[in-house]
């Protein structure tokens, strides 16, 4: 057994054919993870007792004859924005350092309940907020692809962990980009479900009508094994969505001939050379299977980033407003008025990202300017939506690069703010829409970086995206 | 826009933030960097565009409603248990009202 290079399907046939136990996976998962762990700083902390309590209810299950729920067994890293029960949950913030959730988030509840042995916790930028993972209070996460350069964020430790092969799947949470641009810079598959798809209840809130919970894997039928579980209705969430929840396995391996795919031409034009051949390249591949190609438009993709840092850093400074110094742990010493409490509490905690993104919500909504910003962003929005809408009247699926361009070095734009917001702008439109969308490993630069390709869908299409990503994937596409 | 670092105290004060000196500069040219970006928008004549709030999927009215049933919530212990400080069940802050 490897444990780098198992997946689901792998881990469910050794524990039947008891080739190992679920004991012996998760002590050697665990072993490894902790040896390769200071290489990249992916996890923040591990759960030892409670993988193993959870492995052994799984050997439970098998002596007894019992079927295996859909996770048995399988090693998973959590983001740290998810909380757990009992394990620390820090959100990569210094406010949060001591924090101990009192309850599970649903998708936790979800995961462990099928089976799932979750590991540790996965590094993350502070409260999620970020496209490089430097802006974690614990320390940046290094790419495991490339130790020098950044896993991308802002779940940069759950798309390093599936890459180094420290868990087999992993959550992560993204609200612009922060599942797909990590999976796209560190090789692996990240799935951004539709917005409702996955209960968000547990999920520490940062833009919440931009939240998602989602899946890194290192294939595509993984991904939508773990979706599958997690996703559906939950009371805790009044905005998770009552749509049945398919069997997206099941229909994984239809054929995509005839699919029609959209090509976005916003999305090309000013794309750095050697990202743009891969995909290119890739759009190749998806003909060679049928599908047929198309230009489209999405005429304002252009005002997406101007939109989404107005919308979410409005929902930032609402959000981030309970950490008081009162209820989570870290209070400032150095105070006596309540008033100093509050303000000394955040100024010491908080990292500059987070103190950015409070200062420009709290400026976008502040009295003479929400109507200019905020109002105005949200009918942005509603246009960027209806673009989609358009073209999802002519094609099935869209097909576009996840990043201008491969992992960048660590400290290579940490201090211009503007520079790193721009290189969201092919995640965050999919974001704002609240649709489903997806990278795909797409083959190496010439370094060695990988690129990926990302796909959308109209809302609740995940079963078409996951078929086109599997027909990818299935036709050698990965590897370029 | 340009924001100046008067502009910045004006704000860090709304949000409830202390900024250090050396922060305050820092901020002014952030936020101006920003915020002259987002003035792109108002290049869109959006006269009639509904705002968007939120994704809403159709669903009846009263859907994500819940029976009126009491269920059990976090114990008192368990709710303060985070507490920077604590006593008595209570949270506790510094003194608001002098007598």
């Amino acid at each position: 057994m490897d444990v780098r290079s198992l997946t689901i399907d792998q881990v469910q046939t050794g524990l039947r054919n008891k080739t190992f136990s679920a004991m012996e996976l998760t002590t050697s998962a665990l072993a490894f993870a902790q040896a390769e762990n200071p290489k990249t700083n992916a996890y923040l902390l591990f759960c030892p007792e409670r993988a193993l309590a959870a492995a052994a209810k799984v050997d439970e299950l098998i002596s007894n004859g019992e079927m295996l729920p859909p996770l048995a067994g399988v090693p998973i890293g959590v983001k740290d924005v998810i909380v757990t029960k009992g394990v620390r949950t820090t959100c990569g913030s210094k406010i949060l350092e001591k924090y101990i959730p009192p309850y599970n988030a649903t998708a936790v509840d979800r995961l462990e309940a099928a089976g799932g042995v979750i590991l540790g916790k996965a590094n993350c930028d502070e409260f999620a907020m970020g496209s490089s993972n430097e802006n974690s209070a614990f320390g940046p996460v290094r790419n495991p692809v490339a130790l020098d350069r950044v896993p991308g964020g802002s779940s940069g430790g759950s798309a390093a962990v599936v890459a180094q092969g420290t868990a087999v799947v992993s959550l992560g949470s993204d609200t612009g980009g922060s599942i797909r641009q990590p999976a796209s810079f560190c090789g692996v598959v990240g799935v951004t479900p539709t917005y409702g798809r996955v209960s968000r209840y547990g999920l520490v809130a940062f833009a919440s009508s931009l939240d998602h919970i989602g899946p890194f894997s290192r294939n595509v039928a993984d991904a939508a094994t773990l979706l599958k579980v997690i996703a559906g209705r939950d009371s805790m969430d009044a905005t998770s969505a009552f749509a049945p929840v398919p069997d997206y396995n099941a229909t994984l391996a239809q054929s995509v001939k005839g699919m029609r795919l959209g090509l976005p031409k916003e999305y090309f034009a000013g794309l750095a050379s050697e990202t743009a051949s891969k995909i290119n390249k890739g759009i190749e591949v998806l003909e060679s299977l049928g599908c047929t190609v198309e230009e489209v438009s999405l005429p304002h993709t252009e005002y997406a980033i101007a939109t989404y840092y107005i919308i979410c850093t409005a929902e930032v400074s609402s959000n981030l407003a309970r950490f008081d110094g009162v209820r989570y742990t870290a209070r400032s010493e150095k105070s006596d008025t309540l008033s100093d409490m509050y303000r000394n509490s955040r100024g010491e905690n908080f990292g500059a990202e987070a103190k950015r993104r409070i200062m420009l919500g709290t400026y976008v909504l502040s009295q003479g300017y929400y109507d200019a910003y905020y109002l105005k962003a949200q009918r942005v929005r509603n246009l960027i939506t209806q673009d989609f809408a358009k073209a999802f009247e002519k094609v099935d699926a869209l097909i576009t690069p996840v990043s201008p361009f491969p992992a960048f070095k660590i400290g290579e734009k940490v201090n211009d703010p503007v520079q790193m917001y721009l290189s969201d702008i092919y995640t965050i439109t999919g974001s704002l829409a609240g649709i489903p969308c997806m990278s795909v490993p797409c083959g190496n630069t010439v370094e060695g970086l990988p690129v990926g390709m990302q796909l959308l869908t109209k809302h609740f299409g995940e079963e078409t995206m996951f078929r086109l990503a599997y027909a990818f994937e299935t036709a050698g596409g990965f590897a370029g | 826009m340009i924001i100046t670092e008067v502009n910045v105290r004006e704000v860090a004060a709304l949000a409830n933030l202390t900024l250090t000196d050396e922060e305050i500069p820092r901020m002014a040219a952030d936020l101006s960097g920003i915020l002259t970006h987002m003035d792109k928008l108002n290049e869109l004549n959006t006269d009639g565009v509904e705002p968007m709030s939120q994704v809403i999927f159709e669903n009846e009215e009263t859907a994500t409603l819940r029976p009126d049933v009491e269920r059990p919530s976090l114990s008192n212990a368990d709710a303060v248990a985070n507490a920077a400080i604590s006593g008595g069940g209570f949270f506790k802050v510094p003194k608001v009202i002098e007598r």
